[in-house]
């Protein structure tokens, strides 16, 4: 096990004037035995940063750590990594106990060796009976454990998750996010998990990397994003429905944008002397809550509503109150969080 | 779309039945004329039902007559097989490996080098023969088995076949091999050649059959008699001018000279019809 330190890492690709950027210098530190998710939008970079560390792109500029050794010019097997891919990649000739084993046999790893730490990885993911079969003779989610196992086998000091929940269905997926939890519980081993899904990110990350083209715009806990999104990019990017930005309406000084979450907001009626006065535009029924899309001026605004709660008739005019002590101001400009008084 | 006519399924049954008849009826003519004696074989009719004299007929073909009149097939069977054997055999590995070059390394002008490899599919050896033949002669090797073989042995077809399905490898998985570690060649013999077996298969029936069929190449290379293959002996055999040609044992030389490449096809059927249609991934 090992910490990484990402220090001003870029990655540009091409030369000349046709040169790529796609990294902006990354700087992170990630201390020993974290889960750490990498989350953003498709083309963000945050594969590619993955790749990086996994050793499989190479380094443009600077310098990335694992433990006390600088891997920059280190093959990936030397690494001391170990990485699921989101198509799994498993050797289609293979049985999946020879799959688990290919490292270690290539390492010269004692036969012994080799039996007792495949029967273990098999253990832990309940794969023991399918041990001879071949790849195509298992289903998505048995593969996807096999490409786990054949990570967990190498018992590397990182282990690299790409994208590797997309593939499955949206139940298996809620199983093998817990799995994978309960996985890095027992063994906790520093592991880098990209998604592009905020439902993974939040529910797997002990801290989270929130990228957007080619930087990181927070590096924190779920908590701390979620309740504290340091730019609007991650404040809209995190939360389903996002987080209503506000820059037309009543009360926003020029220069400003409001955010607001759409749970910290409610439907007064239209005589209410609080709150902004707009017009309801559509309804959504979401089983425990409903979404009102409600125009305030000019400005599209979205509330969540209990299911209980007796729902305004489509195009009535309400007023919208939000709740003061969730408030959050971004600069317009540079879109980044304005200190305020619950950030202390 | 699934046709329920009674009619065209006879239609269709009469159409393949017919253009069987066509391919076979010759085979089936070339085996009754080699179990005749050679006087039964040329009078007019000749006779469509099989003779009494097949045994005596293939020993001769097969060991040569007590005259010395007609030559040994055996040893021209033994020179075809080690012919078709090395060419197929090497035409697959050494485009295994170009593919392998090719797909996976980066060098110099590597787009180049392919699409000369590619470009040498409209050179056949009928088109260099005159300049093949000065190399082969200069080289000293006429009448050998390097001779037969080396120069029919590189394959544009094989490699660009190779190369296309390389392409469909999944890079992830050529990703997963460097994880663990496996180099370059370590890969290629752990995960590519696995892979390749159904298409390797396919590719040694054809390329078998391109070895045994050859009659231009070996009939310019070889000048003894011991060095040809079964193909130009049986034209060797079809005497011109006076001299009387023995009918019967031609039949019986074509007939074997049939068997191999229909036994190679025969026994790697399955194989190669997984190879042309199913990729393993």
């Amino acid at each position: 096990m090992a910490a990484i330190q990402l220090k001003q890492l870029f990655k540009r690709y091409g030369a000349g004037n046709k040169t790529v950027n796609v990294l902006h210098g990354i700087d992170a530190h990630i201390d020993d035995g974290e889960f750490i998710v990498i989350v953003g939008p498709s083309g963000c970079g945050k594969s590619t940063l993955l790749r990086m560390i996994a050793g499989l792109e190479e380094v443009s500029a600077g310098d990335i750590w694992i433990g006390d050794r600088l891997v920059n010019q280190l093959e990936p097997a030397q690494r001391d990594i170990a990485m699921v891919f989101q198509n799994y990649a498993l050797y289609p000739h293979m049985t999946v106990f020879d799959n688990m084993a290919y490292g270690l046999k290539i390492a010269n790893v004692a036969t012994a060796e080799i039996q007792a730490r495949v029967a273990k990885a098999a253990g832990i993911l309940e794969l023991g009976h399918l041990l001879q079969r071949k790849p195509r003779e298992l289903s998505g989610g048995q593969r996807q454990r096999v490409a786990m196992g054949r990570a967990i086998v190498r018992q590397p000091q990182v282990f690299l998750f790409d994208e590797p929940l997309s593939n499955l269905d949206a139940k298996l997926r809620a199983q093998t996010r817990l799995e994978i939890q309960k996985l890095h519980r027992e063994l906790g081993i520093t592991s880098l998990f990209v998604t592009h899904d905020q439902v993974e990110a939040m529910t797997l990350a002990q801290r989270m990397m929130v990228m957007n083209g080619g930087v990181v715009e927070q590096f924190g806990t779920p908590e701390e994003v979620y309740n504290r999104p340091a730019s609007t990019f991650v404040a809209s990017f995190m939360g389903a429905p996002p987080m209503n930005l506000l820059s037309k309406v009543p009360d926003v000084p020029a220069g400003q944008v409001l955010g607001v979450r759409p749970e910290h907001m409610h439907i007064l009626p239209a005589s209410d002397g609080t709150g902004w006065l707009g017009q309801v535009e559509a309804l959504e029924m979401l089983g425990a809550e409903r979404l009102v899309y409600v125009r305030v001026g000019d400005e599209p605004l979205i509330v969540r509503i209990d299911e209980s709660t007796q729902p305004p008739a489509v195009g009535a005019t309400v007023r919208v109150g939000a709740r003061a002590d969730r408030l959050h101001w971004f600069n317009a400009q540079t879109g980044l969080r304005v200190a305020q008084g619950a950030d202390a | 779309m699934i046709e329920r006519n009674r009619w065209l399924d006879v239609l269709s049954h009469m159409v393949l039945i017919v253009g069987v008849g066509v391919v076979a009826f010759p085979v089936y003519v070339t085996f009754v004329a080699s179990t005749h004696t050679m006087q039964e074989v040329v009078q007019v009719p000749m006779p469509l039902w099989p003779g009494s004299h097949a045994w005596e007929n293939y020993t001769t073909a097969l060991f040569g007559s007590h005259s010395g009149a007609t030559p040994a097939v055996g040893r021209m069977m033994m020179v075809s097989l080690i012919t078709a054997l090395v060419i197929a055999l090497a035409k697959i590995s050494m485009s295994l490996l170009s593919a392998f070059a090719i797909v996976y390394f980066k060098f110099p002008f590597r787009m180049a080098i392919f699409w000369a490899i590619f470009m040498t599919l409209m050179l056949p050896v009928e088109v260099r023969i005159g300049p093949t033949y000065q190399v082969v002669a200069d080289m000293g090797m006429l009448n050998s088995y390097a001779g037969l073989t080396v120069p029919l042995i590189a394959s544009a077809t094989a490699t660009f076949l190779f190369r296309q399905f390389f392409l469909t490898i999944p890079d992830e998985l050529v990703e997963a091999a460097r994880m663990d570690g496996a180099g370059p060649m370590r890969f290629f013999k752990d995960v590519l050649v696995p892979l390749s077996t159904s298409s390797m298969a396919a590719l040694f029936v054809i390329q078998f059959i391109y070895g045994w069929n050859q009659y231009l190449w070996p009939l310019l290379v070889t000048t003894e008699e011991s060095m040809y293959p079964v193909v130009v002996g049986i034209k060797r055999m079809i005497s011109g001018g006076d001299a009387q040609t023995e009918w019967h044992i031609v039949m019986a030389t074509a007939m074997l000279a049939m068997l191999p490449p229909a036994l190679v096809v025969i026994l790697m059927q399955k194989w190669f019809v997984k190879g042309l249609v199913d990729t393993e991934k």
